[in-house]
């Protein structure tokens, strides 16, 4: 018996019912909404418009360059960077050596302080904020109390807009390098042991046998804590929302509660989604970024 | 676009008004829909029963909402056309809803009223409710400023009654602050809420917004001068610079004496004696908030809830009566009883004894001196704007002329749209 092989235009009709229902469901859910928002982004849309569509204006760009002169906007896209080139690698860091820690073979009771490093990543924000405001506070916060002892002054962590972003950077940081560590556990694990006892017999002490097949062979899996770590960071919110609501002094407002400020608190809708993009673009641009100093284009 | 937008809206809204409504048909022939919000929703569904009693036929449906996501509630509603037949509106909120459209003017139904009449609420609080010359709510509860004091501490300093020009209370905080030493302070003034700016500023005569709400009038000499007689206050070390999220429980920190004055509402009455210890109840009073000049109080914020009709209500002779049965005097003093909420009414006030209670009274005294802030929707977002400003001088540093510029500057670029709208408006 002989099958005919379909054809190429068979082929095709039956590869895109099988797609149909996925296409259907990104095209309806993600790529319709973010078209209908890019729209939004070159228009006035606000409360008024809500109550009468005759109210609404065609602005061009002319979001886009309102927020470009708004003097809160550089200040939270700095407050974005802050936190993203303070607090990524410093989860990657914290990460990886908590990956090692819990990894090393001399260490009993391994799985136990995996789930204690793993807990606060699954713990609800808004608890945790509340326990950390306590710890934070200025009079009788336990970290201020434990810096007294080392004779240093108290700090208003969350009141002085010096201290304000540091102080959520290692909320996050605690909050979230116990996945990051889990992920780098794998990678860990992943790492034939023969490479380790090559190196230990060509004399390679640990801190080398660490930088030449530990860091080489986990390659990938830092390239991908990395970037979802930088794409996580980006879109800080919840923890500068609970604790700080972006004060003091605007120190902790990042792009996405200026973003929810405009679009959910103040219903300049319109505004808000040019907010949207423009933190798209500065994703995509750190992205690109990032991928050229891979390649070693930029060193 | 907008109409791929509401229609989402509507889709959601209507699976769940189908899914929690149904039941309730049967019995009754018209069920009235009441949303209320935090704690009044609550305890409005207490006073539901008699009302229900007395109007055979007409049932309510209490939906409680909490007060932090009600706003949000109410335009999505709006939007999704699945607005209730009456809710609590926020007094402040009235005239973005009014501008909405969404709002059912009431003028006509007070004036067949035997129930509401204007001259039973405080004039200030009832002016709120007005937009242009229409009417939008009935005041349910109402709500103003006060000074909370430790009448201890100011004694002490050598003050045995809270001044009433702002002169002598800047002395009198001067001779507190030296009485408490390093640490503590005068007053706390969170230097992220957005009253005390604005009752400071319309202490000193000024309008905030002009006349017609189309700029803003900060660099005014009004304005001016209140301003910088409130960043003065962090300036010279009376008060700290500490928002309220910094503080962890202002209640307990006045009870140590961390501070002797605290401006709050009528919601601290009720957590003032809750919370204050029992040796330390005598030694907190109230005071109507003094005045730049001293003659008379110094007025402060008309604030509170209303009730509102909504235009799009099938049922609102229903609803009105529900309105006329929540404003008469004996639920709301029975409110009263039952939230600690001040009542719109001022008979209620004496029935109750409020009128006469030693620390209710400078609400009393207070709310006869409210004025309501700029109705304009966006009235909300310039308060930010200004406490924000408030807090560069106080925290940053920032020149007083240079911040307030600033600050025109960006209630200009808010109001833009308001004001190509009123210029539509005249065009035609």
């Amino acid at each position: 018996m002989t099958v005919r092989a379909p054809s190429s235009a068979e082929q095709g009709k039956a590869a895109w019912l099988f797609l149909a229902p996925a296409l259907f469901l990104i095209g309806g859910f993600f790529f319709l909404p973010v078209a209908a928002s890019l729209l939004l982004s070159f228009t006035d849309f606000d409360i008024y418009a809500i109550a009468d569509p005759d109210n609404l204006r065609l602005l061009g760009i002319g979001n886009y360059s309102e927020l470009l002169a708004t003097p809160l906007f550089w200040t939270a896209l700095k407050n974005t960077l802050y936190f993203v080139l303070v607090g990524g690698p410093l989860t990657v860091a914290v990460s990886l050596g908590a990956a090692l820690l819990v990894n090393a073979r001399l260490v009993r009771l391994k799985s136990f302080f995996r789930t204690l490093y793993f807990a606060p990543f699954v713990t609800t924000l808004v608890a945790v904020a509340i326990v950390w405001r306590y710890l934070y506070h200025p009079e009788y916060g336990l970290l201020n109390y434990a810096l007294g002892m080392v004779g240093i002054d108290p700090v208003d962590w969350l009141g002085d807009p010096r201290w304000a972003m540091p102080a959520i950077i290692l909320l996050a940081v605690w909050k979230n390098f116990g996945y990051h560590m889990l992920i780098f556990i794998a990678g860990l694990q992943a790492i034939p042991e023969e490479l380790y006892e090559a190196a230990y017999l060509d004399g390679a002490g640990p801190w080398r046998r660490f930088v030449h097949v530990t860091l080489p062979m986990l390659g990938p899996t830092l390239v991908f804590v990395a970037l979802v770590t930088m794409i996580g960071f980006f879109q800080l919110f919840a923890e500068p929302y609970v604790m700080t609501q972006g004060g003091p002094l605007r120190s902790t407002t990042s792009l996405v509660l200026l973003m929810y400020e405009e679009g959910f608190r103040w219903w300049r809708l319109g505004y808000a989604a040019a907010v949207a993009f423009v933190l798209f673009l500065v994703i995509l641009g750190a992205m690109l970024l990032g991928r050229r100093v891979r390649r070693g284009e930029v060193a | 676009m907008m109409y791929a937008f509401r229609a989402a809206v509507v889709c959601l809204l209507t699976i769940s008004t189908f899914a929690c409504g149904a039941q309730d048909k049967q019995n009754a022939d018209i069920t009235l829909r009441l949303w209320a919000f935090g704690r009044e929703g609550e305890e409005v569904q207490q006073l539901i029963p008699e009302f229900e009693r007395r109007h055979p036929g007409i049932r309510v449906r209490v939906q409680q909402i909490p007060f932090s996501a009600a706003h949000e509630k109410l335009l999505t509603a709006y939007v999704g056309d699945a607005t209730p037949d009456l809710a609590q509106i926020g007094n402040t909120w009235i005239p973005e809803f009014a501008a909405l459209g969404a709002l059912e003017p009431l003028d006509a139904w007070v004036n067949r009223s035997e129930v509401v009449d204007s001259a039973d609420y405080f004039g200030g609080i009832w002016s709120t409710n007005t937009v242009g010359d229409t009417l939008f709510g009935v005041p349910w509860y109402v709500d103003t400023r006060v000074i909370f004091y430790r009448k201890d501490i100011l004694a002490r300093a050598g003050y045995p009654r809270m001044p009433t020009s702002w002169s002598e209370w800047r002395r009198a905080m001067e001779a507190v602050k030296r009485e408490l030493g390093p640490n503590r302070y005068a007053i706390f003034l969170p230097t992220n809420e957005w009253a005390q700016p604005y009752v400071f500023g319309m202490q000193a005569g000024s309008t905030l917004l002009d006349s017609a709400g189309r700029h803003g009038v900060f660099s005014d000499l009004a304005f001016r001068r209140a301003f910088e007689f409130y960043v003065g206050l962090f300036q010279s070390g009376l008060a700290p610079a500490l928002g309220n999220v910094e503080i962890a429980n202002v209640y307990q920190e006045f009870a140590r004496g961390r501070f002797a004055m605290w401006i709050s509402g009528p919601w601290s009455l009720v957590e003032f004696r809750k919370r204050i210890p029992a040796e330390l109840q005598d030694d907190w009073g109230t005071a109507p908030l003094p005045a730049p000049g001293g003659d008379s109080a110094g007025v402060s914020l008309a604030g509170g809830s209303s009730l509102a009709l909504f235009r799009a209500s099938r049922n609102k002779e229903a609803a009105w009566q529900l309105v006329e049965f929540l404003s008469s005097r004996t639920q709301q003093e029975e409110f009263y009883r039952l939230t600690g909420d001040l009542p719109a009414r001022t008979d209620a006030w004496q029935a109750t004894g409020l009128a006469q209670d030693r620390q209710a009274r400078a609400f009393w005294l207070q709310l006869h001196r409210v004025r309501p802030i700029p109705k304009v929707p966006e009235v909300e977002l310039i308060a930010t704007r200004v406490f924000e400003s408030a807090e560069q001088v106080i925290r940053g540093g920032r020149p007083t002329g240079a911040a307030l510029e600033a600050l025109d500057r960006d209630v200009d670029r808010i109001l833009e749209k308001r004001r190509w709208m009123l210029d539509q408006r005249a065009a035609p």
